[in-house]
């Protein structure tokens, strides 16, 4: 074999962007593998993100998983692999498409062909992995850390940050079982520097340390991880759920931490249970935070009602799946936005936000919980598989200088005895929280209709006064609520309008079309109600032309804005097969509109 | 008592039908509450949806009226957040059976310490009269004109068989009884089931008054019933015909939730700081 030296991505001479992509079975530690090889990089000061594709069952079944690591920032999964780790034949059938000419494909010639069928020159890399495993007698399972060795030596990397995460990785598991696991990695290694000497995708060392504060080097983690952070950090110490793909990992780091960070988790019978007693925890005086799916949002509708009318604050993460009913469980959509602004019958304020990336859970986390104590009011937090499951590198999170905000609360000492009302009348809307057990007065939470004091009422003029007062609150929430952002110059010929998590994709797409002269701009949507009618007029209003980029079949978004401000945008980019936006789809898109 | 609230009346005179059972199941909560020396801003009282809901308007003491079927939910997070309250379940046949059936089941699996009360008068009667969960085979309602074809629950038969560590039951015309029912509940250690059966005298002409003093009798008088053999208490909590029981059937001790979950032995949640949480242990997993 010659050797061949090639860039793989080639922008910058010095840059680095690469993705790796490891398949097969469900069952193998697919996920396990691409988490330990992204956080090796993490760890070199790559960044690195990460996203992984698994059916719905626990053994069996193609999985993926895929990291793009790079030495500038990333956002978003691109389509092209130049590094593929093919446990079985299947995710080299199933991925060939995706690879770029020259790309590597690590296999297992023992235990199935590979002749490429291609004209792209892969250089098809034959790891005996089963063998040094059994070589080792290790289990199975650890047929991926040799595969994990491979690419180290086959990017050459340092072998000894990959020691260095399978240490941390099997730290509780004793001394015997990291020094197997090390030893077959490291069998991978040198498999692959021996019988491929002159093969070297990319040479690469650790960056020099991050600057202060964040010399620790990097988090890598998922958006679920980030809103659990978020939580704790903001102050949440009850955390009722029940279990839902995508959102039940906010529940098992929060139900991990529970002993270490004074928490309670429970797991409740179903979702209409987590929101109640979410609700009853608030009503107590406690911060709560509950977390489900699109499925488990429809149970909890009525609850998210029960807030909005006892006033109770209440934040309610729903991690969008594609539905209707159990759709497709284990993907990506951003379908419940219209579902979110209007659940529940009659009518109450809400908030809604819909954060973009990683950072954004933390931060969007720790203003739900102070806006919904503040105006009193549930918050929804919206996410999806992509954002709640996907791994991103981020810079260390600020949870110390956590501005935590709890609005008006009836102080003890100003108790003028019974005269109390939960729901009395203020200029801003707001009534002042008491909890229960504060001396010499009662707290009346009420579900009916009530008067000032929380008793029940069906009377005419009260109702107007307290639907009027509930509804008053959004005027000066609305004051303080964080306005969508314009990403790129404002003159642009071209303004991308999306929410959520579209916003890596887009991104990434601006910045290729910039790099090939196609200036655009981006208007990004994270808190969606209250609507923010002024910066949307105003920036759409400038624009020339505009492209909606959602994940679903009805362009929720477009349609919001067209009610609010009259503005109809008429090229939309939309998305509902389950996978997320590839920024070379946007490209397309847009560069057939410029 | 140094609470200025303390008689637990107010000035909101009760709504309920002229001889509803309700009025007397009102009497004997205050009566207990003043037996226990509760002050009214350390009582919680978690209504659901029914006639016992108005309750939220009779009685000075805390309140949550919350949703139909979901007052177990909402008392279990309130109880969860603060401990030190003395929180009760204010439901009804239709509240607690049938719209919050599964709440119960696994209320019972947690045995929170919370007392529960269960405003039985076999109707849904706010809604005028269809059949309850508890409502006997056979009788004629708007909803069953051909008589009613399902068996009732049995709430006090539930709890025992499903590992709950207090069942009873009393009858809201029995005030003494009712309200020495309700301190043995609330002193219980854990979920207590108080079944309180309550004629209603617009929807339901079977279960009146008089049906209920022919048939019931006093497990207190039954000479060795302990309430501590599951058994026997699930073979009495069966019995409904010419003979009903009250009294307590089962009484155990067991751990509480609250007990098993070592944060809360610092003290309730509701009296933790917020802020300045230390997270350098839980961020290593992510670098």
């Amino acid at each position: 074999m010659s050797a061949q030296f090639f860039k793989v991505e080639p922008s910058k001479s010095s840059s680095v962007d690469f993705t790796w992509k490891i398949g097969g079975e469900a069952g193998w530690g697919i996920k396990s593998a691409g988490l330990n090889l992204s956080k090796a990089f993490v760890r070199g000061g790559y960044h690195v993100f990460s996203y992984d594709e698994y059916p719905s069952l626990v053994r069996g079944g193609h999985n993926c998983y895929q990291a793009r690591i790079s030495s500038e920032k990333v956002r978003s999964q691109v389509l092209d692999v130049d590094i593929l780790v093919a446990l079985n034949k299947e995710t080299f059938d199933l991925h060939i498409s995706e690879l770029k000419p020259h790309a590597a494909v690590i296999y297992d010639g023992r235990h199935f062909n590979l002749v490429d069928p291609t004209d792209k020159k892969l250089r098809l890399i034959n790891i005996p992995l089963r063998e040094i495993i059994k070589k080792h007698e290790a289990m199975e399972i650890m047929m991926n850390n040799v595969a994990l060795g491979a690419t180290i030596a086959l990017v050459d990397y340092d072998f000894d940050i990959l020691a260095g995460i399978i240490s941390d990785q099997f730290a509780n598991k004793g001394e015997e079982i990291i020094k197997q696991n090390i030893k077959v990695a490291r069998a991978g290694y040198d498999h692959f520097k021996k019988n491929y000497p002159s093969v070297k995708l990319l040479s690469l060392t650790p960056l020099p340390p991050l600057p202060h504060p964040h010399q620790d080097s990097r988090l890598l983690l998922t958006g679920n991880e980030a809103i659990a952070l978020g939580a704790v950090s903001g102050g949440v110490k009850f955390f009722p759920a029940y279990p839902m793909t995508p959102a039940s990992s906010i529940l098992h780091s929060l139900a991990e931490w529970a002993q270490e960070l004074g928490l309670v988790v429970v797991q409740t019978e179903d979702e209409i249970s987590a929101v109640n007693m979410a609700i009853g925890g608030a009503y107590s005086g406690v911060r709560t935070v509950t977390a489900t799916s699109g499925g488990g949002f429809c149970l909890m509708t009525e609850g998210l009602g029960l807030a909005g009318m006892t006033e109770t604050p209440l934040v309610i993460v729903n991690a969008q799946r594609p539905g209707p009913a159990t759709g497709v469980p284990t993907w990506t959509e951003q379908g419940d936005l219209r579902f979110t602004l209007h659940a529940h019958q009659g009518t109450f304020p809400r908030v809604i936000a819909a954060p973009g990336d990683v950072a954004e859970a933390f931060e969007v986390t720790i203003n739900a919980l102070n806006l919904a104590e503040k105006y009193q009011l549930p918050v929804i937090i919206l996410t999806d598989k992509l954002l709640s499951e996907s791994h991103e590198s981020t810079e260390v999170f600020d949870y110390q200088g956590v501005k935590i905000e709890r609005g008006k609360i009836h102080k003890e000492s100003q108790s003028d005895s019974s005269k109390y009302g939960r729901y009395a009348f203020t200029k801003d809307g707001i009534s002042p929280r008491a909890f229960p057990g504060t001396a010499n007065i009662t707290v009346r939470a009420n579900s009916d209709e009530h008067d000032e004091f929380g008793f029940s009422t069906e009377d005419s003029k009260i109702r107007i006064a307290m639907m009027n007062k509930r509804q008053m609150k959004l005027k000066h929430l609305d004051k303080e609520l964080p306005q969508p952002r314009l990403y790129g110059p404002p003159q642009a010929p071209l303004t991308v309008v999306g929410w959520g998590t579209t916003k890596g994709p887009i991104l990434e797409a601006q910045k290729m079309l910039t790099a090939a002269g196609i200036p655009t701009n981006f208007l990004h949507f994270v808190y969606l109600t209250p609507f923010p009618l002024e910066t949307v007029t105003k920036v759409l209003n400038q624009s020339k032309k505009i492209l909606d980029v959602e994940g679903n079949f009805d362009a929720a978004l477009a349609g919001l804005i067209r009610e609010k401000t009259g503005i109809e945008i008429k090229e939309k980019l939309l998305k509902y097969d389950g996978r997320p936006f590839y920024p070379s789809e946007i490209v397309n898109r847009v560069k057939s509109l410029v | 008592m140094t609470d200025n609230l303390s008689n637990h009346n107010i000035l909101h005179k009760p709504n309920w039908c002229p001889g509803c059972g309700n009025f007397g199941i009102l009497s004997a909560l205050k009566k207990a509450f003043e037996k226990l020396s509760l002050p009214s801003h350390k009582i919680l009282l978690v209504e659901g949806i029914g006639c016992h809901g108005h309750m939220v308007n009779f009685i000075e003491t805390n309140h949550f009226e919350g949703l139909h079927g979901r007052p177990l939910a909402v008392a279990q997070g309130a109880k969860l957040a603060n401990h030190d309250l003395n929180v009760f379940v204010i439901s009804g046949d239709g509240d607690f059976l049938g719209e919050g059936g599964n709440h119960f089941l696994h209320a019972l699996r947690r045995n929170i310490n919370l007392t529960c009360l269960l405003f039985n008068n076999q109707r849904y009667s706010l809604t005028t009269g269809q059949a309850s969960p508890t409502t006997e085979k056979g009788d004629k309602t708007k909803t069953s004109p051909q008589g009613l074809i399902e068996e009732p629950l049995n709430p006090v038969a539930l709890a025992i068989a499903n590992g709950g560590t207090f069942a009873a039951r009393s009858f809201s015309g029995d005030i003494l009884h009712l309200t020495d029912i309700i301190i043995k509940a609330h002193q219980h250690e854990g979920l207590a089931i108080v079944d309180i059966l309550q004629p209603c005298i617009s929807f339901n002409k079977l279960n009146t008054v008089e049906y209920f003093r022919k048939r019931l009798y006093k497990l207190e008088e039954i000479s060795n019933y302990q309430a501590d053999n599951r058994l026997e208490a699930y073979e009495r909590a069966l019995e409904w015909g010419d003979k009903i029981p009250i009294g307590v059937f089962y009484r155990k001790e067991k751990q509480t939730y609250e007990n098993a979950l070592l944060t809360l032995t610092e003290g309730p949640l509701v009296s933790r700081p917020l802020g300045g949480i230390d997270l350098e242990g839980v961020l290593k997993e992510y670098r």
